[in-house]
């Protein structure tokens, strides 16, 4: 997994509230392209207009959005359907940070498989910040300080927390599955155990 | 100290390692797979150089991607043929126990898991699906996960997992006739909100969950993501063992009466404390139709389409007017009436025997009014032949309804079955959100007896006015 340590950029703003995983990526891409192909279908029913041209208005069709790799969300967002293909196409087209009041539970989780970090912000301090990033996303990038758990815009700084184990895991960029593999003699531990208490689970 | 709630006993029966900061890493006890997941997490493992470490707890079975058509074959949708000959292959390789198209044990593994007795009162459940939440209408501590947890689980059998705050919900009363257990969780939330449950596990109680069924509860729970919840469940009863007694997979003999009197150990304490409290009046509850893109966005039936104007908060009058246009609905005006294109009846919401029983209640002896597309998609295999023993395929059949083969079909439209633009669809599935059901699809969640109402009238309509 790659490290997250510090990330400054341009942020881009999507403050609709539950954004779901569907809308972040269609299933049908996912079954027919790999992940790192999924840049043109990120977002494809809020990005293109009916006829199939951009819509200008969309962050991702936005000059001044050029180069994001921070988005400033809504609450719930990541909302839905467990595809990971949501954080896949979110990371193909840069975003490699997610600030919102709240996440769903299973995407927040995704998000630190793929060393994208979601920071839970109240919706108030989102506003303080997409109030300074829109007056010119360029001139205000927006800097997430992962090791200082902060995150800063032109006069803005706030404080996040976040969860020690996700934090080091980030920061040192460890592979979840190597980890626990080294915890392997407790999982054949807790197994005889629990198959003494509950035969039935173990056929 | 106070008693433990149901899912507190669960999850400390399966702490491995506590890793502080609440979070732990839990022994999975279940491991259901489907042909979207499967495949390519069996292949990463593979690839990484992994064994899968208890393959005789993981399952697998196509639901996705393959055709719900009468007539398929592994190839009638050939995504779906590549995807399942990947899921012999590996399931072969690795020993997974896989159901194959036309054995008892295909479909949607949400119906599937219990109906075989793999998924039992206080395990633990994952599968590479949000609405694995289903499972814990069984009193199982069941959720989704992503591809990455997937593999994480192949190879170890656990998860680090970080422990969810506690909500009850409790039902309270008896509903009114035609008022079923989605009308009853679509009004919950409506109520609380689709995020409301976020960071939550929710159990569901009171004396109208304890009087349901259990297809009921696995329904009621199912939608516990819906309500933002990844975790839902109901306390496990004589309900619960009555429905499990006999499933291929479930304990025998002896080992039953052991499991049994283990699970009534599982129930919450009287003294548990949870962290939120809700009380809903069930007899308060009308049959729910919603109108928006988010299943929060839902009303009773009889009542106008909510005016985004109205709304408080400037966010959510922003979202309500866009999931309006994109419906092509007015605010204040009636939703009863309004012209329906298709109707699906199918999901792992509501697909099986006894949702397809008050289907066929409601369409015997009717017609599809003409220019409806109607489907009837069994949740299983299982689910088909007892339905077919009874002749619901053949009163379904007489209306003018398609009666399909088991999969997840046009719930997820990932096998082609898709609703067309700018069609209106009323559906027994879980997701009314933007392109769901195929690109600017427009989807209404409804009970099954609703969604037959609607096939029958050509139009959004209370199913209790129908008459006998």
């Amino acid at each position: 997994m790659d490290k997250f340590t510090t990330l400054t950029s341009p942020a881009a703003v999507l403050l609709r509230q539950n954004i779901d995983t569907d809308i972040i990526v269609r299933i049908e891409r996912l079954i027919t392209l790999g992940r790192t192909e999924l840049g043109p279908y990120c977002f494809e029913a809020l990005r293109y207009r009916e006829d199939g041209g951009d819509d200008p208005a969309f962050f991702l069709n936005d000059p001044a959005c050029k180069g994001a790799r921070i988005l400033l969300a809504g609450r719930n967002f990541g909302c839905g359907s467990s595809r990971e293909g949501a954080v896949w196409a979110l990371m193909c087209v840069g975003i490699r940070c997610v600030i919102a009041p709240s996440f769903g539970d299973i995407f927040f989780n995704n998000c630190f498989q793929n060393g994208v970090l979601p920071v839970v912000l109240p919706a108030d301090k989102i506003e303080a910040l997409a109030d300074v990033v829109r007056r010119d996303q360029q001139a205000h990038p927006v800097t997430v300080d992962l090791e200082h758990q902060a995150v800063r815009a032109a006069d803005v700084a706030i404080d996040f927390e976040v969860d020690p184990g996700r934090r080091e895991a980030l920061l040192l960029g460890l592979d979840e599955i190597g980890v626990t593999l080294q915890r392997e003699p407790d999982i054949a531990a807790f197994q005889a155990r629990d198959r003494a208490l509950r035969p039935w689970i173990y056929f | 100290m106070g008693g433990q709630t149901l899912f507190d006993k669960i999850w400390a029966q399966h702490v491995v390692a506590d890793l502080g900061n609440d979070t732990a890493l839990l022994h999975i006890d279940r491991h259901i797979m489907h042909d979207l997941g499967g495949p390519r997490g069996l292949a990463d493992v593979l690839a990484k150089g992994y064994r899968v470490r208890n393959p005789e707890l993981v399952f697998a079975t196509p639901d996705h991607a393959v055709s719900s058509a009468p007539d398929r074959t592994e190839d009638t949708n050939p995504t779906g043929g590549k995807f399942l000959r990947d899921l012999r292959r590996y399931a072969a390789q690795t020993g997974v126990r896989l159901f194959d198209l036309g054995q008892e044990g295909q479909g949607i593994v949400h119906v599937v898991g219990p109906e075989m007795g793999i998924s039992l009162p206080g395990a633990t459940i994952v599968c590479g699906d949000s609405h694995t939440c289903t499972h814990g209408g069984l009193g199982a501590l069941a959720f989704g996960i992503g591809s990455s947890e997937l593999v994480h689980v192949l190879a170890t059998q656990t998860l680090v997992q970080r422990k969810p705050r506690r909500m009850r919900v409790r039902f309270e009363g008896t509903p009114q006739a035609g008022v079923t257990p989605k009308d009853m969780i679509l009004f919950l939330i409506g109520r609380i909100g689709a995020a409301a449950g976020t960071g939550f596990a929710v159990e569901y109680a009171g004396s109208a969950i304890r009087a349901l069924p259990l297809e009921g509860r696995l329904t009621i729970c199912n939608l516990s993501i819906e309500l933002g919840a990844k975790m839902g469940m109901v306390a496990p009863d004589d309900t619960t063992f009555g429905y499990l007694h006999g499933r291929p997979f479930a304990p025998r003999d002896a080992m039953w009466e052991r499991a049994v009197a283990f699970w009534r150990t599982l129930p919450s304490d009287t003294d548990a404390s949870f962290d939120v409290e809700h009380e809903i009046d069930a007899a308060a509850i009308a049959p729910q139709i919603t109108w928006g893109t988010s299943p929060q966005d839902v009303i009773a039936i009889g009542d106008r389409i909510p005016d985004p104007d109205k709304a408080a908060d400037p966010d959510r009058r922003k979202a309500m007017a866009a999931a309006l246009d994109y419906m092509g609905l007015l605010p204040g005006a009636a939703i009863e009436g309004t012209k329906v294109d298709w109707v699906f009846i199918g999901s792992c919401t509501n697909s099986r025997l006894s949702d397809l029983r008050a289907a066929a209640a409601v369409a015997k002896g009717r017609k599809v009014a003409s220019g409806v597309n109607a489907w009837v998609v069994p949740g299983s295999e299982i689910v088909r032949r007892d339905a077919e023993r009874e002749g619901l395929h053949e009163i379904f059949r007489a209306a003018g309804f398609q009666w399909r083969q088991p999969g997840c079909s046009m719930c997820v439209a990932a096998n082609g079955e898709q609703v067309p633009p700018k069609a209106r669809s009323v559906s027994t599935s879980n997701r009314n959100f933007v392109g769901r059901q195929g690109p600017l699809a427009r989807t209404h969640l409804a009970s099954p007896a609703m969604a037959v109402a609607a096939a029958v009238t050509g139009t959004i309509a209370d199913v209790r006015k129908l008459g006998a």
